[in-house]
């Protein structure tokens, strides 16, 4: 259980959030909406606890995460960030058993345990076939699956995506969409997703919490929460909310600017 | 297993090179027990006049390789080198400072020159992690980058005036000091080098992994357990008194600290966990290696070393990058 109390944070006198507070039980995909600049990355930072809130806190499992190392706070939550670059030649496997860094000792190198959680997660995002490719030649949308791989090797319990989808085509969007949903299922995996894409989230979370220049706008079950009156003042957009019975979730069409 | 095939080779060089110069020497005869050492001529000439060099080539080679891999992890481009921050531009800064004003001046057989270069090279370093920790969180590579250009062209240009102001001989022991030498000639300057060399191993030891995590950022290495901030510090710290220790014993050596570890790289991969201890053997090696061709190639000329490291490495270089444009 993830729980974000009054959260509030400024870059020097500019506010990015203030008093946000929302809970993301265990075991449930939350989506965070909002326009560019609303502070969906910053807050993401914040749960990930590299970056200190102004005002607030975040607690993991009732703990605050400005009590817990770096490491402690690594084995409990991992980030997916929109894209990955490595500067240096890195295998598909290095990637993923990277994952394992904070569950390692300074000078202890992976053993048997975490060779066998690597080859785990790679199977399970279905990249196993990849392992000993370079990271570098793969396509965006294999490495975005490694890189939840690797993220599922550092903490299998709670993941923040920040924009997974972003730069991927819509094939590779639709695969990280059945994945994370498949990952969902079958691990119980926790997840706090933030994106622009409002299908992606529809198809995806079964919460959203929508925040606007900071603030919360509106939170609770997608269903109640994806209406064309918050769209509308989330991004000034006038827009169609409908069942897709194809899709089988929420798809929102865009009409015009409001 | 790899890490033992690179100590290998430099064990073999460390070994070898002493034995070839101007008079032949015998490796038996050097380490024979049975005549006595103020009798035995090749022991004499092997442990006395070559091996110091070897060994000062040696943790030069080293210092520079493995600061060239930790400030390519650090600053995230695969172009930087121990010269990139101005560390090694301040410990020259140094050094004619000393040459210049204090050219007779000694302590405990160390003369000015390595103890001022040493303290140049810390200068920079100091005025280096100012502009790091004057940011809350962690440090930009490109402000990094850029302060260390622009420190560089500053203390290039305090170099050049020092140069300008000083007499003809003064001038000549600078630029033959800027081109790079390992005529070190006793023990006392390796054993004063190994003190901040030793502190930066110590660092060296830490960093591997961390490194492998900053390369994919500092927010992917900070989210996956990094304490970004510290580890940036110990690879600022242990780099910096790398290159100021080699700096002060040779002068500047250019393209050890870019071609060794990119050279090692493609032989291991990318893992710092082998790439850092395998660059510091190769880079070992490597710098015996051209230092002997330094010695040897237009014997009794000797060349300067720095010469011999660019002729070999410039050239490796340019053919790394076409063929990574390609």
């Amino acid at each position: 259980m993830l729980r974000i109390s009054n959260v509030a944070f400024a870059y020097g006198d500019h506010p990015i959030l203030h008093d946000v507070s929302f809970a993301v039980p265990r075991g449930r995909i939350v989506g965070l909406l909002g326009p560019n600049g609303s502070g969906k990355t910053t807050l993401l930072r914040i749960i990930a606890g590299t970056l200190p809130p102004d005002r607030g806190h975040v607690e993991i499992d009732g703990v605050p995460v400005t009590s817990l190392s770096r490491r402690a706070i690594a084995r409990r939550i991992a980030v997916v960030p929109q894209e990955t670059h490595s500067t240096f030649d890195f295998t598909v496997e290095d990637i993923v058993l990277m994952g394992r860094y904070p569950h390692l000792g300074a000078f202890e190198l992976e053993g048997p345990d975490d060779r066998a959680i690597a080859r785990d997660v790679l199977q399970a995002t279905g990249t196993l076939a990849l392992a000993p490719r370079r990271f570098a030649t793969l396509s965006g949308g294999e490495k975005q699956r490694v890189v939840i791989a690797g993220a599922l090797a550092q903490a299998s319990d709670a993941l923040l995506l920040d924009e997974p989808t972003a730069s991927l085509d819509l094939g590779a969007q639709l695969d990280i969409a059945a994945l994370l949903t498949r990952l969902h299922r079958d691990r119980g995996t926790t997840m706090v997703v933030c994106t622009h894409d409002l299908n992606f989230a529809a198809s995806l979370c079964s919460e959203l919490v929508l925040i606007r220049q900071g603030r919360i706008l509106a939170q609770g079950a997608t269903a109640d929460v994806l209406t064309p009156a918050n769209v509308s003042a989330l991004y000034d957009v006038q827009a169609d909310v409908v069942f897709h019975p194809g899709a089988k979730h929420l798809t929102v069409v865009p009409i015009a600017r409001a | 297993m790899t890490i033992s095939a690179f100590g290998a080779l430099l064990a073999a060089v460390c070994l070898l090179a002493p034995l070839v110069g101007s008079t032949h020497i015998s490796l038996a005869r050097a380490f024979s027990r049975s005549v006595p050492f103020a009798d035995n001529v090749d022991a004499q000439i092997f442990f006395i006049a070559r091996l110091p060099r070897v060994i000062g080539a040696a943790l030069v080679g080293a210092g520079l390789a493995a600061a060239g891999v930790v400030f390519q992890a650090l600053l995230r481009n695969p172009l930087a080198a121990p010269e990139t921050l101005g560390v090694s531009i301040g410990a020259s800064v140094g050094a004619v400072v000393a040459i210049t004003l204090l050219p007779a001046f000694s302590i405990g057989g160390i003369s000015a020159v390595p103890v001022a270069s040493f303290t140049g090279s810390l200068g920079a370093l100091a005025i280096v992690y100012g502009l790091s920790a004057a940011r809350r969180r962690g440090m930009s590579s490109t402000v990094l980058l850029l302060g260390g250009v622009v420190l560089t062209s500053f203390l290039g240009a305090i170099l050049t005036l020092i140069q300008y102001l000083s007499d003809f001989t003064q001038t000549f022991r600078t630029v033959r000091w800027l081109m790079g030498s390992l005529d070190v000639g006793s023990y006392p300057p390796i054993v004063a080098a190994l003190v901040p060399l030793a502190i930066a191993g110590v660092g060296y030891a830490m960093l591997p992994r961390a490194l492998d995590l900053m390369s994919l950022g500092p927010d992917a290495a900070a989210a996956r357990g990094v304490d970004v901030v510290r580890a940036e510090r110990v690879a600022l710290v242990s780099a910096s008194l790398s290159t100021g220790a080699a700096v002060s014993l040779a002068g500047p050596i250019g393209f050890i600290g870019i071609v060794v570890p990119h050279l090692v790289r493609l032989m291991v991969g990318a893992d710092h966990r082998l790439v850092l201890p395998a660059s510091a053997l190769f880079g070992a090696a490597f710098l015996i290696g051209c230092d002997l061709i330094a010695r040897t190639a237009f014997a009794p000329l000797e060349l300067p070393v720095g010469i011999v490291t660019a002729m070999i490495g410039g050239p490796f270089f340019l053919w790394l990058l076409f063929r990574r444009t390609r």
